[in-house]
């Protein structure tokens, strides 16, 4: 696996999945994939969850969609609360809400321009961000305008 | 008695707090602090701090309310409460831990404070670099959202999107809260004027929010003191009784990483509803507004979910004349809050409301009878407070 440019700096906190929950999306994300939860009742959710909240039924099953969304709110920062980000700044992060998936939302942040005029409800697909020299090797979902 | 409520059940009789400091500037530690703010209550109520035999906290307060009762020579220790749940949602909610704990004969005089001293313990605003991020923060601090501002910006972000708020309904919290500070001697920015076009000049920390958008961070301690209704009318200061009170939040708001239903929410939907119907009153009936500043974002959202103005009408309803005592239509963070008076994790919100129903505030509302009390929009659990005075029982 190449190392490709991260938007933020290396050496930010890497995602710890502490109870295993969410190890389907943590891996499909490492083999370019996107999952979220769908539960049999057919209840979607996202982050993973022990319990599908609507039937209760345990570990609902982790099904794969199509990393396309819209934009659905964002943020730039200019004050960074990590060392790390002191010298980055401006950045861009959004909040994505996903149609195919019943409107769940994800957290990323939106390549480019950090200046840019965003416009939400903006189309926006997902770029798979590759940490491999991190020990685990993690993967980030970011997004991009379409 | 068929109707659970607290209503006119228990009071608040006391109020103190210490000097408030700039973050990491306390001279005592913050145990110190904590016995200065309950001896300033107690001695305010008229009440022997031997006499305490309750402690109520929040937002995981360091301070061990055994170790205050064994400081103050307390005759026993009865009731001891913790709000779940970070920031200020608890401020108001640990006043109703207190007044429910001596409603229900777990205990007779209870003291509900914060303490804060963060020189010696972290700042909230500032991540602290840690090689992983576990939980919620999985979910976010990858991506640079790690503050408390920037984790909530987006549901401000998406509050003004869909309702069409601009920035001005913002400021005019940071101008209301800066205005009162001014007639406030307590407050740190007293002497420290705020107008827009300062506000305007601001460097972002975090679009949508400015510099004054966001608390401060400080040192020191608040307390109050809470008996029973028949108890208070016996003592020589003026009560406050407790109306209504409550908190929680609604369906699935901690839904991470984003996924709440309702997500362009203060999270006061249903605490909303529940602490009129405990007071038995509405939003007209409310004479000022002490509202948890953490970001003034969330102020114009919860100030909309308490039914003061539709969301569409926050543009026209956030004008900064309508938010000052004493004649606006809605005094707003008389003591200047969060933003101006102290971060002292909105319990100096509490104080400022009892100040208001006694007739003691610096700003003082034109109607004073009521006023309430709004513990930390945006988070989980949030919560909400009305006290009043003997009249309005």
């Amino acid at each position: 696996m190449n190392a490709t440019p991260t938007y933020l700096p290396e050496g930010l906190p890497a995602p710890l999945d502490e109870e295993g929950v969410n190890a389907p999306y943590w891996n499909g994300l490492r083999d370019g994939v996107l999952r979220v939860q769908r539960c049999g009742c057919g209840q979607w959710q996202f982050g993973g969850e022990h319990l599908c909240h609507r039937c209760h039924a345990w570990d609902p099953p982790w099904v794969e969609i199509e990393p396309r969304g819209t934009i659905y709110s964002w943020e730039r920062v200019w004050h960074a609360a990590h060392p790390l980000l002191k010298s980055r700044v401006p950045y861009l992060a959004v909040v994505v809400e996903l149609p195919q998936a019943a409107g769940l939302r994800m957290l990323g942040n939106l390549l480019g321009d950090p200046v840019q005029a965003v416009t939400i409800g903006a189309v926006v697909e997902g770029v798979f961000e590759h940490h491999p020299q991190h020990d685990p090797p993690y993967t980030l979902l970011q997004w991009r305008l379409c | 008695m068929s109707q659970r409520t607290l209503r006119g059940r228990a009071a608040i009789v006391g109020v103190g707090e210490t000097v408030y400091y700039k973050h990491g500037q306390a001279p005592v530690p913050e145990f110190r602090l904590a016995l200065q703010a309950i001896l300033a209550a107690c001695a305010d109520a008229g009440i022997d701090p031997h006499d305490i035999d309750g402690f109520a906290g929040y937002s995981n307060d360091r301070t061990d309310p055994s170790r205050l009762a064994a400081a103050l020579g307390c005759r026993r220790l009865r009731s001891t409460t913790m709000q779940w749940g970070g920031g200020g949602g608890g401020c108001a909610a640990a006043v109703g831990n207190a007044a429910a704990a001596i409603a229900g004969g777990l205990a007779d005089c209870v003291v509900v404070f914060r303490a804060l001293a963060q020189g010696a313990q972290g700042r909230f605003g500032q991540a602290r670099p840690q090689p992983t991020a576990g939980a919620e923060m999985a979910w976010m601090a990858p991506y640079g959202v790690q503050s408390p501002a920037q984790k909530y910006a987006f549901k401000v972000r998406r509050f003004m999107h869909e309702h069409g708020v601009r920035q001005e309904a913002l400021r005019a919290v940071a101008l209301a809260s800066y205005h009162h500070a001014q007639r406030n001697p307590r407050a740190v920015m007293h002497g420290r004027p705020l107008d827009a076009a300062r506000y305007d000049a601001s460097r972002w920390i975090v679009e949508p929010f400015h510099l004054y958008d966001l608390c401060l961070e400080n040192d020191g301690a608040a307390a109050t003191v809470l008996v029973s209704a028949e108890r208070a009318r016996e003592l020589r200061g003026k009560p406050a009784y407790v109306l209504g009170v409550a908190a929680g939040s609604d369906f699935r708001t901690f839904a991470n990483p984003v996924n709440a239903p309702h997500y362009a929410s203060a999270s006061f939907v249903n605490v909303a509803q529940e602490v009129f119907r405990m007071a038995d009153l509405g939003p007209s009936d409310i004479g000022s507004v002490q509202a948890y500043e953490n970001f003034t974002g969330g102020v114009v959202m919860a100030l909309a979910e308490h039914g003061f103005f539709r969301p569409d009408a926050a543009n026209d309803f956030m004008q900064p004349e309508q938010l000052v005592a004493p004649d606006g239509r809605l005094p707003l963070n008389t003591s200047g809050g969060n933003l101006a008076e102290c971060y002292m994790h909105g319990f100096e919100l509490v104080i400022e409301a009892v100040r208001q129903v006694r007739g003691q505030s610096t700003a003082q509302a034109k109607r004073h009878d009521t006023s309430l009390v709004i513990g930390g929009p945006l988070v989980s659990p949030v919560s909400s407070l009305i006290v009043g005075s003997e009249d309005t029982l």
